[in-house]
């Protein structure tokens, strides 16, 4: 592979990692204030399908972004209120979701298979488009792919260094401290759970007014996705700039996937496909581990200097959970 | 509003009623006619001896599959990864299935032994989601998730490498084994298997004598409950957990023998044909209860089949199932909600 031909490809890992962003940004925000997500996978199906039918009928892909922005709000919506209102499982009510929502935008998708609609395409920065490699690899995207750059660093800046940031995490840490504080905890949670339901959906228009133009039912290659997303958002830590990093990962190992395709010609395309699930496994594994009771146990009868490098391994890549993830929060 | 089981019944009712009136907007959105679609659903389901014949050939896995997560929900764990283990078990059964079917040995034994080698590959793969749980802290949905997509790549591999038919190897599986290999089928009927239909009966009735007969079933409720207070008063968490993994596991390996031995008669890339995920709604539906998992497996199964040709005779996406089905547990788990809360209103005010 020549130099020009790497960074296209790197470009184009960058371009691919854009819908994950978005979904992993918004699921992080979502549950920083302790509302768990699981319709992911659902969801991001519906809003490619949905964002895609109102771009081709109303031939505007604003529209169809934000019908997919919409989309993944009331879909986040939905399991906000059956959770925090009516105090059901949100595990339970995600998956049913997850499912409900795959197998509705197959059903209403089914008329707009194969159609042509509207996409967007590459807008470069001028001027700094020139710059060498860098010109090609940053200023010559698409408008979703430059707001996930500025997503990922506003993410970051939101969370961990304003006020309502804080606030934020302390609605999905300390649920009954941030009450006290003055903060209305539900009402906040609906709120982020709605907007992180809105910027994951995104990913779907992102999807089908983009990077996979049009709609192709189960064909579309886009089940699975969601449920990555889930994965790198742990992995992720629920901070934004490891969660890009994961993000980036799975976009580079799906792209390494398709270039060793043809020196691996015994392996069928679907296996290497799927080459970054396992590895996803093995992250989770590592990022969890040093919470595990019998490695603290194990860790003990180590020689200090030994354990000391290894507890320093660990932590760097533990990832712990919003203490009330998950938990319906009542005041009383 | 008191806790009666009339009211309880009313709700019920009402979500089912809401799930229809949802599912009567999404079909009018499609520009189709409900009853229409409803009628064919019906008529696919239960309009000839053939068809209702394939309802219970879909029953038996999905029944299968949902009498393990049963299990796995009695000790509070979402065994997402059923649909690994209904894999891994079709891939256990073909591999002895390929390993014997030449030996000469009586097609009976050769069943046998499949079967069980299903039962073996569904419970390993279990207690892998269950190792990651226990000793790894990896949640047991992302790690059971990480896995079904392991356990698909396997199967492809398997089939469009080692196992590929002679010649070019296709989406369509291996190579069907002989006749003689196929789970022995009713009498009068294409498809029909007793053997299997005997299997699905006897594990749902085990697994409800022992889910709330046993001292067995006591100790997982318990520690579904509260794993906590469980573990004070010495039931090991971590124990009945790898035990009723291994359970589910069982339960899926034999799902995924069912589909090789009796349904596909070969390994097939989607060989456990989403029963683990339908499996997980079903137990959702009937709030975990074992006692109403039969009956409700068998509708959805009807369902299913009786959409399958929606495509053909309304131009209708056979995803209608699947849309049935989810707002019908939607609703449900809502209405329950909206019940709880009424409850609880008139408990605040004396």
């Amino acid at each position: 592979m020549n130099s020009s031909a790497l960074v296209t490809s790197i470009a184009g890992v960058l371009a691919a990692a854009a819908p994950v962003l978005f979904a992993v940004i918004g699921e992080t925000i979502s549950e920083r204030a302790g509302v768990l997500n699981l319709s992911m996978n659902g969801m991001i199906l519906l809003s490619a399908m949905g964002s895609f039918a109102v771009a081709l009928a109303t031939n505007s892909v604003v529209l169809g972004f934000l019908a997919g922005a919409a989309i993944g709000a009331l879909v986040s919506l939905v399991v906000t209120f059956a959770s925090l209102t009516l105090l059901q499982s949100q595990v339970a009510v995600g998956f049913v979701l997850a499912q409900l929502c795959r197998d509705l935008s197959y059903f209403l998708g089914n008329p707009i298979m194969g159609k042509v609609g509207p996409r967007i395409s590459q807008v470069p920065i001028p001027g700094l488009e020139r710059i060498p490699v860098l010109g090609t690899i940053l200023f010559r995207q698409d408008v979703m792919t430059y707001l996930s750059f500025i997503l990922i660093v506003a993410a970051w800046f939101f969370i961990f260094r304003t006020r309502p940031g804080l606030t934020l995490r302390g609605v999905g840490e300390r649920p009954a401290a941030a009450y006290i504080r003055g903060a209305n905890v539900n009402r906040l949670r609906y709120l982020y759970a709605a907007i992180g339901g809105a910027i994951a959906g995104l990913a779907g228009p992102i999807y089908s007014l983009s990077i996979k133009a049009g709609w192709k039912g189960t064909i579309s290659g886009l089940d699975g996705i969601g449920w990555i997303v889930l994965s790198i958002t742990i992995f992720g830590g629920w901070k934004p700039f490891r969660a890009a990093f994961g993000a980036y990962l799975f976009a580079f190992l799906q792209w390494l996937g398709l270039v060793l395709q043809p020196s691996l010609p015994s392996v069928p395309s679907q296996v290497l496909q799927v080459a970054p699930f396992p590895l996803m496994i093995l992250t989770l594994l590592f990022v969890n581990i040093g919470n595990a009771e019998w490695v603290d146990r194990s860790l003990a009868r180590l020689p200090e200097n030994v354990r000391r490098d290894i507890v320093r391994v660990l932590r760097a890549m533990n990832a712990t959970p919003p203490a009330a993830l998950g938990v319906p929060f009542e005041k009383e | 509003m008191r806790d009666t089981r009339g009211n309880r019944l009313l709700f019920q009712i009402g979500a089912i009623l809401f799930a229809l009136l949802i599912a009567n907007l999404v079909l009018f959105l499609a520009g189709a006619q409900p009853f229409a679609a409803y009628k064919y659903i019906a008529l696919g389901a239960v309009g000839s001896w053939d068809v209702a014949s394939n309802v219970l050939v879909s029953w038996v896995p999905l029944l299968l599959a949902t009498s393990g997560l049963l299990v796995t929900f009695t000790v509070g764990l979402w065994n997402i990864g059923i649909e690994g283990q209904i894999t891994l078990g079709a891939i256990f059964t073909t591999w002895a299935m390929r390993l014997l079917q030449d030996s000469g040995w009586n097609p009976g034994i050769i069943l046998t032994i499949a079967v069980l080698a299903g039962v073996l590959g569904g419970t390993l793969w279990a207690l892998l989601a269950g190792a990651l749980r226990t000793f790894g802290g990896v949640n047991e949905i992302f790690g059971g998730l990480g896995l079904n997509f392991v356990a698909t790549a396997l199967n492809i591999w398997l089939i469009f490498g080692p196992w590929k038919r002679p010649g070019v190897a296709s989406m369509s599986g291996t190579l069907p084994f002989d006749r003689s290999l196929w789970m022995p089928i009713a009498a009068g009927s294409s498809r029909l298997t007793p053997a299997t239909i005997a299997i699905a009966i006897v594990g749902i009735i085990a697994v409800y004598t022992m889910i709330e007969g046993t001292y067995f079933g006591l100790k997982l409720k318990a520690v579904g409950r509260n794993p906590r207070s469980a573990y004070i008063l010495g039931i090991s968490t971590w124990q009945n957990m790898m035990a009723s993994f291994a359970i589910c596991g069982v339960f899926a390996g034999l799902a995924g023998a069912v589909q090789v031995t009796a349904v596909y008669h070969r390994l097939i890339p989607s060989i456990s044909s989403g029963y683990g995920y339908l499996g997980l709604m079903v137990a959702l539906l009937v709030g975990y209860r074992a006692s109403l998992a039969a009956p409700v497996a068998l509708f959805f199964a009807a369902l299913n089949v009786g959409s399958i040709q929606l495509p053909i005779v309304l131009k209708l996406d056979s995803s209608l199932a699947g849309v049935l089905q989810g707002t019908l547990v939607l609703f449900v788990i809502l209405g329950h909600g909206v019940r709880a809360r009424l409850l609880k209103k008139t408990k605040r005010t004396p």
